[in-house]
């Protein structure tokens, strides 16, 4: 409320620049406004547009309903994405919830080079993903990396192969990814924590209750918040996800870890199929949305009451 | 009896502060690995690298990988190493994190001290971009950029950051305005003060942390930003990242690790320089803005 009254004020008092003041806020924000509506809505509904159409190498708009979409389905690679996003999104969130919440419990722990290890913990996230899938790659190569480290170390027969193997190349993604984002997740648990109410857990203690079981059943639960916009925060890199999988395996062997991004940016602008890259788009732009509505919504209502 | 149980609680009390600085020290050991792997094979000779193991110390210790790296390794078509590219990322990341700071300052200004009926809504819509893949926007930007004659050009790709990066840049402002009590603004209009002095005047001078944290956020996602930088980008005008992307994964003969490790560490010094130096502000914006991923 107390936010319009400079512009009653304005209104108010009359004038020519006073009316002039009531219009200039609205031109400082039009710009930002129409190239919200071009770049934002306008391509998302031109995306929408090219998906019904034939377009090929360049769009064109003759109109084939939802053709696309069913090629799209009836697409082997287009399956292969999207399986694989489910398995790597699934155990990309799981394993970075599991570590972020213990190792911020662990680190909440009263340690005294927390700020130091937190540092470290985090720098990942300071990297380009073309930079963290080039390390991983090189640390994963079979025959030189982690393979003959541990070889070296006396256990002659381990192999370690799993970049080049079809049925494996995907779980390397999820090391890599987890690697960068693990720290960073564990950074939201720990400021949750710190935002617990000690009466609580000293309450708790007074009764005699052990630690653990204070931790299980008071504190872990009381993070349900945190659990909840890590979970979109990391949903929404692993649909995202395309620079990871461009640097470490591009999407090889063969199409094995394929992801619906490099689906959607290989058959745009390399593979000619135009249409059929603006269909995977717009399934992705839904994944998305089926994700972020609920949260956007209370997210927004949160913002206004605040 | 009690003494007896003091001393086993406290035994108890050291083991377990013991297996807890051994998980979390193991825990760096992991996150640093790579960063200690990537520096050691950058200055080995392949030969090095053959016989020993990714963290055996380099037995003779070389710089020409660094070299290679910077001017003549194979992006591609070209053998003239990142160099060139890192400036290119330079001059996409200045003017594209200046411009949509700017902009998100001014416009967090209005939506938080002139709201006028739709301004919320124009929030909510526009907090939506922060959310879209960015795949459902590639393909009519790259028929607009052909068309307003912007198609590989560093001045297209600094126009794709601006217009993706003003729904985070405003978002940023906004949630920063909005806890600055607005009889500052009315006592300053009582005052006589304008729009754009009351911004300039009264609002810009308290703004330091919020535009170090949006500056550090925009200048590391755009750094490091590949996906506009391989499709709007081409030849003279690709980003680092992108530079990385094809020396690591398309050049064709023997791939030198080494020459690899250097120029992804030149790749992602300027991003980890600012976050040993402004982590405080980094990790505030990561918070922030973590929306976007």
């Amino acid at each position: 409320m107390s936010a319009e009254e400079p512009l009653q004020a304005a209104k108010q008092s009359g004038g020519l620049l006073q009316r002039m003041e009531h219009w200039i806020p609205k031109m400082v924000v039009a710009p930002t406004f129409i190239m919200m509506l071009v770049f934002i809505y306008g391509y998302i509904i031109w995306t929408g547009v090219l998906s019904a159409t034939n377009s090929r190498f360049l769009p064109s708009y003759s109109f084939v309903g939802g053709l696309q979409y069913e090629k799209l389905f009836d697409n082997p690679r287009w399956e292969t994405a999207y399986t694989n996003l489910g398995l790597f999104g699934g155990l990309f969130i799981l394993i970075c919830l599991i570590i972020g919440v213990m190792m911020a419990i662990l680190l909440d722990q009263k340690i005294r080079r927390e700020g130091v290890l937190r540092t470290i913990y985090l720098y990942p996230m300071a990297l380009s993903f073309i930079v963290t899938g080039t390390a991983w790659k090189w640390m994963l190569n079979p025959g030189l990396g982690l393979e003959k480290l541990v070889r070296d170390m006396g256990f002659e027969n381990f192999s370690f192969d799993w970049i080049v193997d079809p049925d494996m190349a995907i779980y390397t993604l999820v090391i890599a990814a987890v690697w960068q984002s693990s720290g960073f997740v564990m950074a939201m648990f720990l400021a949750g924590l710190r935002g617990i109410d000690n009466s609580i857990i000293q309450a708790a203690q007074m009764d005699g209750a052990s630690m653990p079981r204070i931790y299980w059943r008071i504190i872990v639960p009381s993070l349900r918040p945190v659990f909840f916009s890590a979970f979109i925060i990391l949903s929404h890199i692993a649909i995202k996800s395309f620079d990871l999988v461009m640097a470490m395996t591009g999407g090889g062997p063969g199409y094995a870890t394929d992801l619906p991004a490099t689906f959607m940016y290989a058959h745009s602008f390399t593979r000619s199929s135009i249409g059929l890259g603006a269909a995977s788009a717009m399934l992705m732009l839904g994944g998305v949305l089926a994700i972020l509505i609920p949260y956007l919504y209370s997210e927004l209502r949160g913002t206004r009451n605040g | 009896m009690v003494n007896t149980h003091m001393a086993q609680r406290s035994w108890g009390f050291w083991i377990n502060r013991g297996i807890i600085h051994a998980l979390l020290i193991a825990a760096a050991l992991f996150y640093l690995l790579p960063l200690v792997v990537m520096l050691l094979t950058s200055f080995k000779t392949m030969g090095d690298i053959r016989a020993g193991n990714l963290i055996s110390l380099p037995a003779e210790f070389v710089i020409e990988p660094w070299i290679k790296a910077w001017s003549s390794a194979c992006t591609g078509v070209k053998c003239e190493g990142v160099g060139s590219y890192f400036f290119n990322s330079v001059q996409i990341v200045v003017p594209a994190v200046l411009i949509s700071t700017a902009v998100g300052a001014i416009n967090g200004y209005v939506l938080t001290k002139w709201r006028f009926r739709g301004s919320e809504l124009f929030f909510g819509l526009l907090l939506f971009g922060c959310f879209i893949p960015f795949q459902v926007v590639l393909l009519p930007m790259a028929q607009t950029l052909g068309w307003l004659g912007l198609a590989n050009t560093t001045a297209g790709l600094v126009l794709v950051h601006v217009a993706y990066g003003v729904a985070f840049t405003t978002l940023f402002f906004r949630n920063f305005y909005v806890n600055i009590p607005s009889e500052l603004v009315k006592a300053a209009q009582l005052d006589g003060a304008g729009f754009f002095r009351i911004f300039w005047r009264i609002l810009l001078p308290i703004s330091g942390p919020i535009i170090v944290v949006t500056i550090i956020w925009q200048t590391t996602q755009i750094w490091n930003d590949f996906l506009f930088g391989v499709v709007y980008g081409s030849g003279d005008t690709q980003p680092i990242t992108v530079a990385l992307n094809n020396l690591v994964n398309t050049s064709t003969g023997i791939k030198e690790y080494n020459v690899h490790m250097a120029a992804a560490i030149i790749a992602g010094l300027p991003t980890l320089l600012v976050y040993v130096l402004a982590g405080k502000y980094f990790v505030r914006g990561l918070t922030a803005g973590s929306v976007k991923g």
